[in-house]
């Protein structure tokens, strides 16, 4: 703004167009602050009705069931922002589990080679993920349920119908689960680490916003330079390799795992990354917001404990809270594109309008779903106007 | 062109180049030099081979045959990335921005200034960026996403973007397409401030008048095949139709006097919240009346009112005396409306599908009935109605089961016309028919509409293009901001009179 005050050839700068401007930064911005809101809201009507639920261990325990899926959440964004899924991520887990776990039973095993087994054998799932979408260009969603299903059976065929107990697990690996720094589990601080580094490499690093750029356009990407393959493939292996840490993670903090471990996940990561204001079709979202997405998901899990609302309930729910970040996004992707537009015309330079509602609904194909709209989504105050209603 | 350009090697060069896909020999021995501080136009028709061309030049073509020169020395690009690393910067038609990110992430795209840790420096970049719109003459604000700026807007992010790269070559394919009047002056200065700076630039369009008022030479295509290399100064647009075409063109206006009839379509005091305001016109059988006006002056919205896409808020809209429903595309269509709309690629078509199922899409309901095989559709029948469009229209194609895709633009437009004439209507609308096809092609557009207007069609006819609204039209019914501002018989139709109402500078012409 200041650069543009400086600017002389436009004295309307504070009129309209100022306008279109804010309007934009504040949905740009307001998507995690609502998600922050929804669940602080959410909290607050909870203990008022259970003042239980705001216990020490109330608490603990969602920031550690939630750490595993922002976990997974962080490592999908990358692979969603650049027009990409990874639907494997939840068999990855499982796998990871059960080959760390039978790994780590075996003797005195080091925690970091633990650790490294499971992130390694992750990076592998990622690499074959990344590999087939990037070089041999087969569409995301297909390739990642086939490794989704694939996995899952190697997983099944390694398990033999056996299962991990806790009890033969080395001690260093199971307080990696459930201890903690200073009155925080080990969990969340490495969740929280993790999608740091994500977030500010995809916010401040040339590379990284070459992964927006590849989602926001492809074939402008390519024009650019950018190197698509290289990048997407990078996507995966982080993706893959953060599947794999979080499939250690669950063996430390359940100790007992059996082969369909984090079975169907990869639903419940997709829904947490969208409902963080990630768009499906790319180019837009926050590492940040898939993991508040997460938080969201798993406390309104909670919530319908401590609740005693039927954990039916529970899918219902996400599936709600999915559909409306959806369909909010798209009212608000409308207005904000209406507002730009609106704005380049009051700078006093005529707007094409004839083709552009046509335009905008036919991007390139999404990986899965919804009509590709792409225009900077996410939502403003009544976003959490909404989900307030809706969950209290 | 002074003599040390000449001297000096071309900048950018093309020698016998050849280049194939599959059996189709797109290039065959093309030679283009491009030389700093010169405009340099490519002509020809759809299909010619330009983009191709352009394509080559850009990196992403490799030629079959020939060599890519720059400064004289043989180079070979591997990808867009080598090309412009040797400082060619590419503008397409349609200008290919990351709509999410912000136009100075736009600009700088992989080679955002760094500040310490290799981390970007966002307030360099924002200040370089206004800088650079600075020097280019434009408000635009660095920050904002990309997303909404209108083509014109997104063309000088592009021209940002390489000078930005110290591009010492700027291709623009086909820039001027989408623009108004103005923008298009707009353009041309920054091309000439460009070109005063050194830069060799290639210009390439279908309006012939902007060839010769920016360029200094031009080569010209045909087929794939190389015909030439002129100054533009000892040429007629003629000259150049006849080197593009290799052949007289009749008439690139062929409007058939005609008398016209009743009134087919009505439209009184149309008004439609935030698009247009209280607009009335008559369009009576086998007249063609014109709607001009600048882009965003409302005329497809107009139109699209009238065929039922949008809702209006007040006023009627009459098909041969009966009064149509507000927002039913349906209830149009059955009281004889066709829209032939200006964007086929996205509204037209459908890109994926054959021409045969192109053509038969707004004739589902009569295939059926056809048929008498209840809800079944017959193919035979369907594909005998498109044989027999394509051969009124002179549709070239190889297979009626290829996808609408693989035809050039003229093409696709005859298929799109072919689909809504093969409904019969007494009201035809077109917007924009000819944006984007050759000049070969639109002659034969235009003799169509002319034909069609004769048999007693009543054809609307939305254009930008002003020989186009001067040629073809009995009367001219000009937009100025959301409302008629003139309506203009033939005989006092000139190019200033247009503009003149167009721009609201309007005194003549009887308001509606």
């Amino acid at each position: 703004m200041t650069v543009l005050a400086q600017s002389p050839p436009r004295p309307e700068a504070g009129g309209p167009a100022g306008n279109g401007r804010r309007l934009v930064d504040l949905v740009l911005r307001a998507r995690e602050l609502s998600i922050l809101g929804a669940l602080l809201v959410l909290v607050a009507a909870t203990t008022i009705a259970n003042p239980r639920f705001m216990s020490e261990q109330g608490m603990k325990d969602i920031f550690l069931n939630a750490s595993i899926l922002a976990l997974l959440a962080v490592g999908q964004t990358m692979v969603v922002v650049t027009r990409n899924i990874d639907l494997s991520v939840g068999s990855v887990v499982g796998l990871v589990a059960f080959v760390a776990g039978k790994y780590a039973s075996g003797g005195d095993r080091s925690l970091l080679l633990v650790v490294l087994l499971g992130v390694l054998l992750g990076v592998g799932c990622g690499l074959v993920n990344g590999l087939l979408v990037s070089f041999c260009r087969v569409p995301a969603l297909v390739v990642t349920l086939g490794t989704l299903y694939v996995i899952q059976g190697v997983d099944h065929a390694v398990a033999h119908g056996e299962q991990i107990g806790a009890a033969d697990l080395p001690s260093s690996l199971l307080s990696l689960g459930n201890d903690s720094l200073l009155g925080v589990p080990y969990l969340p601080i490495i969740t929280v680490i993790a999608m740091l580094m994500i977030g500010y490499y995809l916010r401040s690093y040339s590379s990284g916003r070459e992964f927006y750029a590849i989602g926001s356009s492809p074939e402008a990407a390519g024009l650019a330079g950018v190197s698509i393959r290289r990048r997407v493939l990078t996507a995966y292996l982080v993706s893959g390799g953060l599947a794999g840490l979080a499939g250690v993670l669950w063996l430390a903090r359940f100790g007992t795992v059996v082969a369909d471990a984090a079975h169907g996940w990869e639903l419940k990561v997709v829904s947490a990354v969208v409902v963080g204001g990630v768009a499906i079709t790319g180019g837009v979202g926050t590492v940040y917001g898939a993991a508040l997405g997460a938080l969201l998901l798993t406390t309104i899990g909670s919530v319908l404990v401590v609740l005693k609302v039927n954990s039916f309930w529970q899918d219902a729910i996400t599936g709600l809270l999915l559909l409306l970040a959806i369909s909010v996004d798209r009212l608000l992707s409308l207005r904000v594109t209406k507002a730009l537009k609106a704005r380049s015309r009051s700078a006093g330079r005529p707007v094409r309008t004839g083709g552009a509602e046509g335009r905008a609904g036919a991007g390139a194909a999404p990986p899965g779903t919804t009509p590709p709209d792409k225009a900077p989504r996410d939502s403003g105050p009544q976003d959490t106007e909404e989900k307030v209603r809706h969950d209290s | 062109m002074s003599a040390a350009a000449r001297s000096a090697p071309p900048t950018l060069a093309l020698v016998n180049v050849s280049k194939s896909f599959g059996a189709v020999r797109a290039l065959r021995d093309v030679t283009l030099e491009l030389h700093a501080g010169e405009v340099h136009a490519l002509a020809g028709e759809n299909g010619a081979g330009k983009s191709t061309v352009v394509k080559t030049f850009a990196g992403v073509h490799r030629p079959d045959g020939g060599e890519v020169r720059v400064d004289g020395e043989p180079v070979t690009f591997g990808g867009p990335a080598d090309a412009q690393q040797a400082g060619v910067a590419v503008i397409y038609q349609e200008p290919t921005l990351f709509p999410d990110l912000s136009v100075a992430e736009n600009i700088f795209m992989g080679r955002q200034p760094r500040s310490a840790l290799r981390r970007i420096d966002r307030r360099t970049m924002h200040e370089r960026t206004a800088a650079l719109f600075e020097r280019l003459g434009v408000a635009l604000d660095p920050q904002q996403p990309a997303r909404g700026l209108s083509i014109a807007d997104q063309q000088v992010v592009e021209i940002a973007k390489a000078i930005s790269r110290d591009a010492r070559v700027l291709i623009m394919d086909e820039p001027t397409a989408a623009l108004t009047g103005q923008e298009v002056a707009r353009l041309f200065a920054v091309t000439r401030t460009l070109q005063e700076q050194g830069c060799a630039i290639l210009f390439i369009s279908h309006r012939l008048e902007e060839i010769f008022e920016l360029c200094q030479r031009v080569t010209t295509l045909r087929d794939g095949g190389y015909i030439g290399t002129d100054p533009v100064a000892g040429l007629t647009p003629d000259d150049l139709v006849r080197r593009m075409v290799g052949r007289d063109l009749d008439a690139l206006y062929p409007k058939q006097d005609v008398t016209p009839g009743d009134v087919a379509l009505k439209v009184d005091r149309l008004t439609r919240e935030g698009a247009f305001t209280d607009v009335s016109f008559e369009v009576r059988r086998g007249e063609i009346v014109a709607l001009a006006g600048l882009v965003g002056a409302g005329r497809s919205e107009v139109a699209r009112a009238i065929f039922g896409v949008d809702r209006w808020d007040a006023g009627l809209v009459e098909i041969a005396g009966s009064r149509l429903p507000v927002g039913s595309p349906t209830a149009a269509m059955a009281a004889g409306l066709a829209l032939v709309p200006e964007d086929r690629r996205q509204q037209g078509l459908v890109m994926d599908m054959s021409i045969e199922r192109n053509m038969g899409l707004t004739q589902l309901r009569s295939l059926r009935r056809e048929t008498g095989r209840g809800p079944l559709i017959s193919r035979t029948v369907e594909r005998d109605r498109a044989r027999d469009w394509a051969l009124r229209l002179q549709l070239k194609y190889a297979r009626l089961t290829d996808t609408v895709g693989v035809l050039s633009g003229g093409n696709q437009q005859k298929v799109v016309l072919a689909k809504w004439l093969a409904t019969e209507p007494t009201v035809l609308i077109v917007d924009e028919p000819t944006r984007g096809i050759d000049v070969g092609t639109k002659a034969e557009v235009h003799r169509l509409l002319s034909e069609l207007a004769a048999q007693d069609l009543a054809v609307l006819m939305i254009s930008s293009d002003l020989p186009e609204v001067i040629g073809m039209a009995d009367r001219v019914l000009v937009m100025h901001e959301g409302r008629l501002a003139a309506e203009i018989p033939r005989a006092q139709a000139t190019e200033e009179s247009v503009m003149a109402a167009a721009t609201g500078r309007a005194g003549t012409g009887k308001a509606a």
